[in-house]
């Protein structure tokens, strides 16, 4: 009983500290909303591991720095843009969440580009893929993180090219993701002398993909280029195998893929395999530490490129908002992102475009063979580094009015 | 010729005609099970995707722990799997028999998602590796026929018909039958009903654990493989007629070619054009293509 009262008594002391520390907040509390894919196919490669990465980033900035109240809540977009946009919407009106992150599924992450910049709130995507987001569609509100399928087209699809693999035909998935990453792969390998020789295009999500190989099959194109991402990755490589599609002389080109999805396939099925990442838990001893209480936390399993990228984008955002004392004006705040340096321990140095666009080096990747993997999740070896100023989308090309 | 109107070549239009009907195997298999249960027992199991999903796990569960490779695993899933269906029953839908078919299909589908749950909890979402047991292939000329998809093809034919055999020209199918229409007058002939109807349910959710077994090798294995499916098997047990079980194998086959032609002419839909038969089927004929009107 004197304990419960003593500890009581302790935890109103730390909430009336706490508010006098940062009344500067809005509401007196900095709430951060990770919204992504808690229950399907991308749930692996954001969900819960980017809770945690998010609830991380928020202690290791505590840990050097007078934080006030920071509090991190979670929801389950269903990769649907209906269900996200409302829950963005109820987030921002009623919970006073003052920043969305992550938000895999690119058809979700613009409904919820839209909303962020109607409500003058901040959005930091991770998770989606559609270089539209910096493109056409970019938003003083919205800064997009780890990756995009310009940098994915740009870096797979060039390596590709060069190696002789210069006719194409595309499965891509039915919805703006695929649509982006088939277009942005297309202008790479017709820019470097390629040509693509047909495309189709699959329900997401699809479970079979065999009559799709078979046109792709029937098109003679050297590679099979894979503009999908999760479970249809993995079936559609699953299947190419089973329909000799590698021994008959073509070669898949995987446009998005996740250390998830290799882990899915295993390494027998996906040894080879050439793609791009912006990160990897084995590269250096800071994204080794990390990975590690990642796995203690989630299962053994090690941390996606994504969730990495949900911990760098909170991280910058609590410098942000800790200099300017205030959370209140989104744009502002993203302003502020844009105008300082990023630095955390998992991206290293970087910076922020005026477009929204993250900038930091991207690396592709080979799937090891199973004889040269040393033990679990041990699957990437590094083809090369493809540095920040190469790796992203010129400003001047993506039509992104911020940039007129 | 027709082929040069329809802007492809026949070879290609074998070979999905060929595709189409390996994957109304699973379709066939699934509904086959579905149409067991309602036709028997009268009730509309939303477990059964879920129970397919069981099935392939059960069978990577058997090799990741116990080492017993993919044969083992054909004959060892749906019996397990099987054994879990006949607890279910005992347990909470043998309750409901006597209320309104809407129970028994919104307790199933409670079901379905708490599984779901459990296994993503337990297995993540991205899927789990199975290797393929038959690989290779062989060239038909107008396409490449792995030995898996073929074997698929004919074992869930075999399977098909062993059971329509079993329910409509045996004896102990003849017995099923009569408990469905007057379960009274079976029981006062000495035949225990109720142990009866239990098996059916444990039957029909071992033929869906037999066809996850068959999906885990080319399907990734993971906890929503059977959420994505088994809305389409509704749609092909309605299009067959609920209940009826040559209509449910027919209506499986017919229905994965004409998806297969859809993938090819216009692939974007190749999702939806079961539904558009499902809503013509039951504008035209609402008891479906092979029922009888009640």
């Amino acid at each position: 009983m004197r304990l419960t009262l003593k500890l009581a008594t302790a935890g109103a002391a730390l909430l009336v500290s706490a508010g006098m520390a940062q009344a500067e907040y809005s509401d007196g509390t900095i709430k951060i909303g990770v919204l992504n894919d808690q229950s399907g196919t991308y749930a692996d490669l954001s969900g819960q591991g980017s809770v945690w990465a998010a609830r991380k980033a928020v202690e290791d900035f505590c840990k050097t720095t007078t934080c006030g109240k920071i509090e991190v809540v979670f929801a389950d977009h269903q990769n649907k843009p209906d269900i996200g946009s409302n829950v963005a919407r109820q987030w921002f009106d009623v919970d006073k969440v003052d920043v969305i992150v992550d938000v895999p599924t690119s058809s979700v992450a613009l409904a919820v580009n839209t909303i962020a910049k109607d409500k003058n709130k901040v959005f930091l995507n991770s998770g989606a893929a559609t270089s539209d987001l910096t493109g056409k569609a970019c938003s003083p509100n919205t800064v997009h993180w780890t990756y995009d399928t310009w940098a994915l087209a740009n870096g797979t699809g060039n390596a590709i090219v060069k190696t002789g693999g210069d006719s194409w035909f595309f499965l891509t998935a039915d919805y703006a993701f695929g649509h982006a990453l088939e277009r942005d792969t297309e202008a790479v390998v017709v820019k470097s002398g390629g040509k693509v020789v047909g495309k189709v295009r699959h329900p997401f999500p699809a479970q079979d993909f065999s009559s799709f190989l078979l046109q792709a099959q029937a098109s003679k194109a050297k590679i099979i280029g894979l503009a999908n991402a999760g479970a249809d990755t993995t079936n559609a490589i699953k299947q190419a195998a089973e329909f000799g599609i590698v021994q008959g002389g073509q070669n898949l080109a995987g446009l998005l893929v996740f250390i998830t999805d290799v882990h899915a396939l295993g390494l027998k099925t996906a040894q080879g395999l050439i793609f791009t990442e912006a990160w990897y838990w084995d590269q250096n001893d800071a994204n080794r530490a990390f990975a590690k209480e990642f796995g203690a936390a989630n299962k053994g399993n090690m941390p996606t490129m994504v969730q990495a990228g949900v911990y760098s984008a909170v991280t910058h955002y609590l410098k942000a908002v800790h200099e300017m004392k205030s959370d209140a004006d989104g744009a502002a705040v993203v302003a502020k992102m844009k105008s300082m340096p990023t630095e955390d321990k998992l991206f290293g140095k970087g910076s922020i475009r005026k477009d929204g666009r993250k900038i930091h080096d991207m690396y592709l990747f080979e799937v090891k063979k199973p004889e040269e993997s040393k033990g679990a999740w041990d699957y990437y070896k590094q083809r090369a580094v493809i540095p920040a100023a190469e790796a992203f989308r010129p400003e001047a090309e993506g039509d992104c009015p911020l940039v007129k | 010729m027709i082929f040069e109107l329809l802007g492809v070549p026949p070879q290609a239009l074998f070979g999905q005609l060929l595709l189409g009907l390996i994957n109304g195997a699973f379709y066939a298999l699934l509904s086959l099970g579905l149409a067991v249960i309602f036709g028997l027992m009268n009730v509309i199991n939303f477990t059964h995707g879920a129970q397919y999903m069981m099935g392939a796990f059960a069978s990577w569960m058997l090799l990741q722990y116990a080492g017993i490779p993919y044969w083992g695993a054909l004959v060892l899933a749906p019996i397990i799997i099987g054994a879990t269906g006949v607890i279910i029953e005992r347990l909470m839908i043998s309750r409901l028999y006597h209320l309104d078919h809407l129970y028994g299909l919104l307790l199933t589908f409670g079901l379905a998602l708490i599984i779901e749950g459990l296994f993503r909890q337990q297995y993540g979402s991205s899927g789990l590796p199975y290797a393929n047991p038959i690989p290779g292939g062989t060239n038909l000329g107008f396409m490449f026929l792995p030995w898996y998809r073929g074997w698929v093809v004919v074992f869930s034919l075999v399977v098909c018909l062993a059971t329509w055999f079993m329910i409509e020209k045996t004896k102990l199918g003849s017995y099923l039958r009569a408990a469905t229409e007057r379960p009274d007058l079976v029981q006062a002939f000495g035949i225990n009903v109720p142990r009866m109807i239990t098996l059916t349910y444990g039957f029909g959710v071992a033929l869906a654990a037999l066809a996850g077994v068959l999906a885990a090798p080319i399907y990734s294995v993971n906890p929503i493989m059977g959420a994505n499916l088994i809305i389409v098997v509704f749609a092909v047990v309605v299009i067959g007629g609920m209940g009826s079980i040559m209509g449910a194998i027919i209506t499986g086959f017919a229905l994965g070619i004409i998806e297969g032609l859809t993938k090819v002419f216009y692939p974007e839909a190749s999702n939806t054009v079961i539904f558009v038969i499902m809503a013509i089927v039951l504008m035209i004929r609402p008891q479906g293509l092979f029922g009888t009107p009640k």
